[in-house]
C-alpha cells in the first residue's frame, strides 16, 4: 500500500504538473524553432507574442461570456482561441510586412534581426500592458477538477490524494494534437516538405523553385497559432500576467536550445525534459521517503535538492551543460 | 573641430533639455535625470566595448550590474559580530571546499588527456562536492539567518567607505565573465546572446536567494554615503550662508523677518537635496570622463585597430596571428567589468540594494537600446545614447500623458477609455522605446553618432 502511496504522490505532484508545464514549454519552443530555422534569427519577442495572443483570447472570452456563451463544463476560451488565432496571424504577418521583411529581403545578419525582435519586444509589452493592464488575470470558468483529490482517496482508500485539474488535462490533449498535426504538415504534404527544405538549404531550395514568401507567410502562421495556443493554455492553467510571460521566454529558449534548435521534434522534447528537470531537482522528497523507507530511517530535512528559488537556474544550468558538452542540442539541430 | 560639429551639437542639444528640465519641473528632478544619466553612460560604455569594438553581444547586463551592487554592500556594511560568530567557520570552510573542488576540477582537466572517464571523475568531483560543502554549509547558514533577521540575518561586509566598492564592483563583474567567457565565448553570437541572458538570470536567482550573503529580498538599506547627508547640510552654517548668498535677491523681497527665516529654511532643505545629487554628479562625472579618456586612447591603439580588424573579419584576424579567442575573453572581461563599476556606482546612489529589482527589461535591453541608439563603436555616441535613451524613458510619462490628453480631448474626463488611457501612461516608455530603436535601426542603423575611425 505504501509503495502505491508513494507513486501516487510522485504523479501528484511532479508528473501531472510537470506533463502539463511542459506541454506549455514545448509549444513555445517549437515556435522559437520554426522561426529560427526558417527566418534564422533569435525571436526575443517569443514571451511577448504569447502573451499578446493570450490578450486577445481572454478579451473574446470575456466578449463571450458578456453574451451568454459558453461550453459548459469547459472553459469558454476555447471557443475563443480560434478567434484570437486569427487576430494573432494578421498581427505576425503585419509585423512581418513592416519590420521583419526588410531586414530579410537585405539579408542582414542574424544577430541585427535579433536586435529587431527586441524593438518588437518593447512594442508588443507596451501594446498588451496599455490594453489589459499588467496586473494578473484569470479568465478560467468551468469545472476545475477532473479528479478531486477527496474523491479520489474515498474511490481508492489510499492516504495520498490524486488532482487532475481540467486545464491541465486540456493543456496535454490540445497539445498532443496539435503537435501531430503540424508534424504530419511537415512531414506528408508538400508545402510542409519544402518548408523543411528550405531550412535546410536556402539556395537549394530557392533553385528548384520553392517560393519564398509562400514559406514566409506559412511560418509565420504556424507561429502565431502556436503562440496563442500555447499562451492561452498557460494562462488557463495558471494565470495571465504580462511580466510572467515575458520571463517564460527563457525556460522556452532553454528548451529549444535543449532540443537541438531547427529540429521541431528536439524543442517539442526539450519543453518536457525542462520541465521535469525543473520540478524534479526542485521537488521536496521527505513524504516519498517516509512511505518508502522504514520508520528508523526517515529523514528530518525536506529531502529537496534545490530549493524552488532556483526553478528557472535548473533549466538554465541544463542548458549551459548541453551548449558545452553537445552545443547542437539532444537531437541534433543546427550547429552553433 | 569642424569635424566634431556634430558631436558637439548632439550634447549641447541634451544638455538644453535636461536644463528645460530644470527650469520647468526642478532642479533637483534634472539632477537625477543626470545622474542615472552618467551612470547609463557608463553601462553603455561597457557594451559599447564589446559590441561596438569586438562585436561580442552580451545579454547579461543586468547580471554585471547586480554584481556590482553586491560588491557596494559587502565594502561598506559593517560586519555583524554575531553572524560571523554564529555560522563564519562554517562558511569560511565551504568557501575553501568550492577552491579546493575547483582546483581538483583543473588538475583532473591538465592531467588526464580528454575521454569519457575523464568526464566521469570530474562529475563525481562536482556532484560529492556539492553534496559535501552543503552538509558544511547548511548549518551555517541556518545560524547566520537566525542572527535577528529584522535587522541583519546576514554576515555583513567590510565597513570600509562605499567608493572601493566601485572598483571592487569592476573586479567582481570582471571575474564573473571570465568564467562566462570561458564556457561560453565559442558560441555564434546569437546563442551567445541567449547564453549571457540565461546565466544572469542565475546570478539574480543567487542574489535573490543567498540570504545570508545579500539579505535577498529583504533588501539592505541605509548604506553608507560617499557624499554628506540633508540632514547634516542642513545645520551647517556654511551651508545656510550659501544657500542665503545664492537667494538673496529673492529672500530681501520678504520683509517680516519669520517669513523670512521660513522662506530661508525651505530653501536650505530644497538647496541641500540639490547639493548632495551634484555631489553625486561630480564623481560619477570623473569616472566618466577617466573612462572615456582611456576607451578613446583604446580606440586608437594598435590593440584598438586590432580588435576592429577581428570584429569585422575574424579568419583574417587570426591569419595575421592574433589570438582571437584571447583578445574576445580580454575585450569580454574588459566590458564586463566597466558595467560593473556602474552597477557598485549605481547602487552607492539609492543608498539600498533591492534584488528584486533587477529586472532584464530594465538592465539588459534598456542598455542595449541605449548602445544601438546612440551609435555602437563610437564612445561619445554610446553616451549619448545612455543620456537621450534615459531621459526619454524619464520624460515619456509626463510625454504620454499630454498625447494622450491631445488625443482623447473631445472626451468627458471619465470616459472610461481616457480614464484607461490616462492609467496606462507608464507603460507609454516601452512604446517608445521600441517605436525609437526600430525606427534606428531601420533608418540609421549605425546610431545617431556613428562610428567614424580616421587614421591618425
Amino acid at each position: 500500500m505504501d509503495y502505491i502511496n508513494a507513486i501516487v504522490l510522485l504523479l501528484n505532484y511532479i508528473f501531472v504538473p510537470a506533463l502539463a508545464y511542459g506541454s506549455q514549454l514545448a509549444l513555445g519552443a517549437i515556435f522559437v524553432t520554426l522561426i529560427y530555422g526558417i527566418l534564422r534569427f533569435a525571436n526575443f519577442a517569443t514571451g511577448d507574442m504569447m502573451s499578446f495572443g493570450t490578450m486577445v483570447t481572454i478579451l473574446f472570452t470575456w466578449y463571450f461570456q458578456s453574451i451568454g456563451i459558453s461550453l459548459g463544463i469547459l472553459p469558454t476560451a476555447l471557443i475563443a482561441i480560434p478567434f484570437a488565432i486569427i487576430f494573432m496571424v494578421g498581427y505576425m504577418l503585419l509585423i512581418d510586412k513592416f519590420v521583419f521583411k526588410y531586414y530579410r529581403v537585405s539579408k542582414s545578419p542574424p544577430v541585427q534581426l535579433a536586435m529587431v525582435s527586441i524593438g518588437v519586444m518593447f512594442v508588443t509589452q507596451a501594446v498588451v500592458r496599455i490594453i489589459i493592464g499588467p496586473s494578473d488575470r484569470r479568465f478560467f470558468d468551468g469545472e476545475k477538477f477532473l479528479i478531486k483529490a477527496g474523491e479520489f482517496k474515498e474511490m481508492t482508500g489510499l492516504n495520498e490524494g490524486l488532482a487532475i485539474k481540467s486545464t491541465q488535462v486540456i493543456t496535454i490533449v490540445v497539445t498532443l494534437i496539435l503537435v501531430s498535426a503540424l508534424f504530419w504538415f511537415l512531414n506528408q504534404t508538400k508545402t510542409g516538405k519544402s518548408m523543411r527544405a528550405y531550412s535546410d538549404n536556402e539556395d537549394l531550395a530557392l533553385l528548384s523553385g520553392i517560393d519564398p514568401k509562400k514559406i514566409v507567410m506559412i511560418t509565420w502562421i504556424i507561429a502565431g497559432v502556436l503562440a496563442t495556443i500555447g499562451g492561452a493554455l498557460y494562462g488557463l492553467d495558471k494565470s495571465f500576467k504580462p511580466f510572467t510571460y515575458f520571463n517564460n521566454m527563457l525556460p522556452i529558449f532553454a528548451a529549444a536550445i535543449v532540443g537541438g534548435i531547427g529540429n521541431p521534434f528536439g524543442a517539442f522534447l526539450g519543453g518536457y525534459v525542462i520541465a521535469f528537470s525543473e520540478i524534479l531537482l526542485t521537488y521536496a522528497y521527505k513524504k516519498f521517503f517516509m512511505y518508502l523507507l522504514p520508520e528508523s530511517l526517515e529523514p528530518n530535512t525536506l529531502v529537496q535538492l534545490l530549493s524552488t528559488d532556483y526553478k528557472f537556474a535548473v533549466s538554465f544550468s541544463i542548458l549551459v551543460i548541453v551548449l558545452l558538452y553537445r552545443p547542437s542540442g539532444i537531437f541534433k539541430g543546427k550547429i552553433l | 573641430m569642424r569635424k566634431n560639429l556634430n558631436v558637439i551639437a548632439a550634447y549641447t542639444i541634451m544638455m538644453g533639455l535636461i536644463i528645460l528640465v530644470g527650469i520647468f519641473q526642478s532642479w533637483n528632478i534634472a539632477l537625477s535625470i543626470f545622474n542615472l544619466c552618467l551612470i547609463s553612460a557608463v553601462m553603455t560604455m561597457g557594451a559599447n566595448i564589446q559590441w561596438g569594438y569586438a562585436g561580442l553581444i552580451n545579454f547579461g547586463i543586468m547580471g554585471y550590474t547586480a554584481l556590482g551592487g553586491l560588491a557596494a554592500v559587502l565594502i561598506s556594511v559593517d560586519p555583524v559580530q554575531e553572524a560571523w560568530s554564529a555560522g563564519g567557520s562554517n562558511i569560511l570552510l565551504s568557501l575553501l571546499l568550492i577552491i579546493g573542488m575547483v582546483l581538483a576540477v583543473r588538475y583532473v582537466l591538465k592531467k588526464y588527456e580528454k575521454s569519457k572517464v575523464r568526464t566521469y571523475i570530474i562529475a563525481t568531483i562536482i556532484i560529492a562536492g556539492i553534496i559535501i560543502i552543503r552538509f558544511v554549509s547548511e548549518p551555517g547558514i541556518e545560524a547566520i539567518e537566525e542572527v535577528d533577521p529584522a535587522k541583519t540575518g546576514f554576515l555583513g561586509g567590510f565597513g570600509l567607505p562605499i567608493i572601493f566598492s566601485w572598483i571592487v564592483g569592476a573586479l567582481f563583474a570582471g571575474g564573473l565573465a571570465f568564467v562566462i567567457g570561458k564556457v561560453a565565448l565559442g558560441l555564434r553570437a546569437d546563442y551567445l546572446a541567449i547564453a549571457t541572458l540565461l546565466i544572469s538570470e542565475i546570478v539574480i536567482a543567487i542574489i535573490k536567494h543567498e540570504d545570508w550573503l545579500t539579505r535577498g529580498v529583504k533588501n539592505v538599506i541605509g548604506l553608507k554615503r560617499p557624499a554628506p547627508y540633508e540632514v547634516n547640510l542642513q545645520q551647517t552654517d556654511w551651508f545656510i550662508n550659501l544657500v542665503e548668498k545664492f537667494n538673496l535677491s529673492k529672500l530681501n523681497l520678504i520683509t517680516d523677518l519669520n517669513e523670512r527665516q521660513a522662506a530661508l529654511n525651505q530653501f536650505v532643505i530644497e538647496g541641500s537635496s540639490i547639493f548632495v545629487k551634484l555631489c553625486y554628479s561630480g564623481l560619477f562625472l570623473i569616472v566618466v570622463i577617466i573612462l572615456l579618456i582611456l576607451t578613446q586612447k583604446a580606440l586608437y591603439s594598435p590593440w584598438g585597430r586590432m580588435m576592429r580588424a577581428i570584429r569585422d573579419n575574424e579568419e583574417a584576424a587570426n591569419a595575421m596571428g592574433k589570438n582571437v579567442v584571447k583578445q574576445h575573453l580580454l575585450i569580454f572581461v574588459l566590458g564586463s567589468a566597466i558595467v560593473g563599476i556602474a552597477g557598485a556606482m549605481l547602487v552607492t546612489q539609492d543608498g539600498l540594494f533591492t534584488p528584486g529589482s533587477y529586472r532584464p527589461m530594465r538592465y539588459t535591453f534598456l542598455i542595449w537600446v541605449m548602445v544601438i541608439v546612440g551609435g555602437s563603436g563610437n564612445n561619445f555616441g554610446a553616451i549619448l545614447g545612455g543620456f537621450v535613451v534615459w531621459f526619454l524613458w524619464i520624460e515619456s510619462a509626463p510625454i504620454g500623458l499630454y498625447l494622450v490628453n491631445l488625443t482623447t480631448a473631445g472626451l468627458a474626463d471619465t470616459h472610461f477609455l481616457k480614464v484607461h488611457l490616462i492609467e496606462s501612461v507608464p507603460y507609454f516608455r516601452f512604446l517608445m522605446m521600441g517605436i525609437g530603436l526600430l525606427l534606428i535601426m531601420r533608418y540609421r542603423p549605425k546610431g545617431i553618432l556613428p562610428e567614424k575611425i580616421e587614421i591618425k
